[in-house]
């Protein structure tokens, strides 16, 4: 049995004018099932995010291959997206710019529902109160509501849509460190409520961990190390692993510096 | 407390906009001695960067500040911009979040690094220029007399912050506000950087002013916290005290907020590393 979504070899490179190519992604394989957390945890450069937008169809992959409910992604080009790859969706990082500043967050929401093959399953209030929002706010734009709040909304965009698969490319790291695990658990929640798998890319493993059943540790282009959350973060096996847990400051007040 | 070099903030209070306009500080009484660390925490919005700000005299024009900001004996609320420059970049130095944007994107860094130092000093390009390579290399940037004449695009964004902090010590100053400075950083790189300011603070004798959102910075580096909501101090004490026993429910809500509550890192895990780290409500949720 293929699992929902399928990373095999991916390779993915840049063109940088004059200055060759730049392998952003080198190599890598995943593999995420309906109902679990994939947690993608690295540092800035370290391919992520163009994982991200390779599920997506948004970036050319060289070499190796994504499968989605066992058919390849198509690369999104200036036509319609395809039906299938609409049942991919995704959170970003900045909600402010995801989000369309001049219609209200209702009619932003309802875009999602038009392409939902169950046109039963939500209605805008059904979303709005998921995300714990008021369904009087479907008549606010964006930016009448704080970063917290547009976050959600930009989640609930996302669900509207019914998708199998739910991206959320660091969406919580513009976000108040109050809000943070908040967000992430909504999102967490919301999106195995629906029965879809999450891929959760974030660059704090701390977050990560109480969001994510696996996580896959990314560094250079390459998986380091991949396997349970708990056991990542209790038994790290690669090195790069171990620096990066080392290096998260504890909050235990002893005024320990992080790192070695 | 007082007399010992260090800031002395008093009754600051901060309203914004016309008429009676929007109070932002209501009041804030806060010491920043020498050799320490004091940490200003809380939310977006809490008012800890406009204490900063006020402290350098950056406060939006429409803002009208009053109490005591006392420096050396000299309040620096009543002084003219004229002579506060003598103070702001000189005696007291900031380092901001951005170091992309508070880096001049088109002069070389031997230029921003030595500007403000000539100008305070009165030194000659020669000897600013060495200024500049001894800060450099107190920063530990690599290749100090090549990164004078390199761009800010040519750095990391770990190495920027780095040539920013080098830029802020050029004039020796006293007081050094830092506000986010390792926000937009990767851990690994913030944990240097911590290391670095930590280091600077007890061999300069610095007084700095470490304002951030995130406790886990706060717990490595600040000596004391204070913790800001809405323009008031809720909280002040201690880092230990703080952070283990805060007094402020506000305090405890940011503490119970964090993801991973024991702290345990992979190099060791705390005295009292509990290790359910799953948030309330977390669980039974699938």
């Amino acid at each position: 049995m293929n699992a929902l979504l399928e990373l095999n070899d991916v390779h993915v490179s840049y063109r940088q004018p004059g200055r060759g190519r730049l392998s952003a992604v080198q190599g890598v394989s995943l593999s995420l099932d309906g109902g679990r957390v994939l947690g993608l945890v690295g540092e800035s450069g370290c391919g992520k995010s163009t994982i991200a937008k390779a599920v997506c169809g948004l970036v050319p992959v060289d070499a190796g291959t994504i499968t989605f409910r066992g058919e390849p992604i198509r690369r999104l080009g200036l036509r319609r997206r395809d039906p299938h790859a609409m049942r991919i969706q995704m959170v970003f990082q900045n909600p402010y710019a995801s989000l369309n500043p001049r219609r209200t967050v209702g009619r932003q929401i309802e875009d999602g529902l038009r392409v939902n093959p169950d046109q039963s399953a939500w209605t805008v209030a059904d979303l709005l109160t998921g995300v714990e929002l008021e369904p009087s706010w479907a008549a606010r734009y964006p930016h009448q509501l704080s970063g917290g709040q547009r976050q959600r909304i930009a989640i609930a965009r996302a669900l509207a849509a019914g998708p199998d698969v739910l991206i959320g490319d660091e969406p919580i790291a513009s976000l108040d460190a109050s809000l943070q695990a908040t967000i992430a658990q909504l999102m967490r929640r919301l999106a195995l409520a629906s029965g879809a798998g999450l891929l959760f890319i974030s660059h704090d493993l701390s977050v990560v961990r109480v969001v994510a059943d696996d996580v896959a540790v990314m560094s250079a282009g390459r998986i380091v190390e991949a396997g349970p959350v708990d056991r990542v973060w209790a038994q790290p096996q690669a090195e790069y692993t171990r620096r990066l847990l080392a290096a998260i400051p504890a909050v235990d007040g002893l005024g320990r510096l992080p790192g070695s | 407390m007082t007399g010992d070099g260090g800031l002395h903030i008093r009754s600051l209070r901060v309203v914004i906009g016309r008429d009676a306009g929007t109070t932002i500080l209501h009041g804030i009484d806060l010491d920043v001695p020498r050799g320490q660390v004091t940490g200003l925490a809380g939310e977006s919005g809490s008012g800890k960067t406009i204490t900063g700000m006020s402290v350098m005299g950056l406060l939006p024009t429409t803002a009208r500040a009053s109490g005591q900001i006392l420096f050396e004996g000299t309040d620096l609320l009543t002084l003219s911009a004229r002579q506060l420059n003598a103070y702001r970049g000189a005696r007291i130095a900031m380092v901001f979040q951005d170091p992309t944007a508070s880096l001049h994107p088109m002069l070389s860094i031997g230029g921003q690094l030595t500007d403000h130092y000539r100008s305070h000093t009165g030194a000659s390009k020669r000897e600013a220029k060495d200024r500049a390579v001894e800060m450099l290399t107190k920063v530990q940037v690599p290749e100090p007399e090549i990164a004078l004449h390199k761009y800010p695009h040519q750095f990391s964004g770990g190495q920027l912050q780095r040539v920013a902090i080098a830029g802020a010590l050029m004039c020796g100053p006293s007081v050094l506000i830092a506000d986010e400075p390792t926000t937009a950083l990767d851990v690994t790189v913030q944990a240097e950087l911590l290391r670095l300011l930590r280091g600077l603070c007890d061999d300069l004798g610095l007084a700095v002013l470490l304002i951030t959102h995130d406790l886990g910075v706060m717990s490595s580096l600040a000596d004391r916290i204070a913790v800001m909501k809405d323009g008031r101090i809720v909280e002040l004490g201690d880092r230990y005290q703080v952070i283990t026993a805060p007094q402020d429910p506000y305090t405890r809500s940011l503490i119970d907020a964090l993801p991973a509550a024991d702290g345990a890192s992979a190099g060791g895990r705390c005295a009292d590393g509990a290790d359910a780290a799953r948030l309330p409500g977390s669980e039974g949720s699938v």
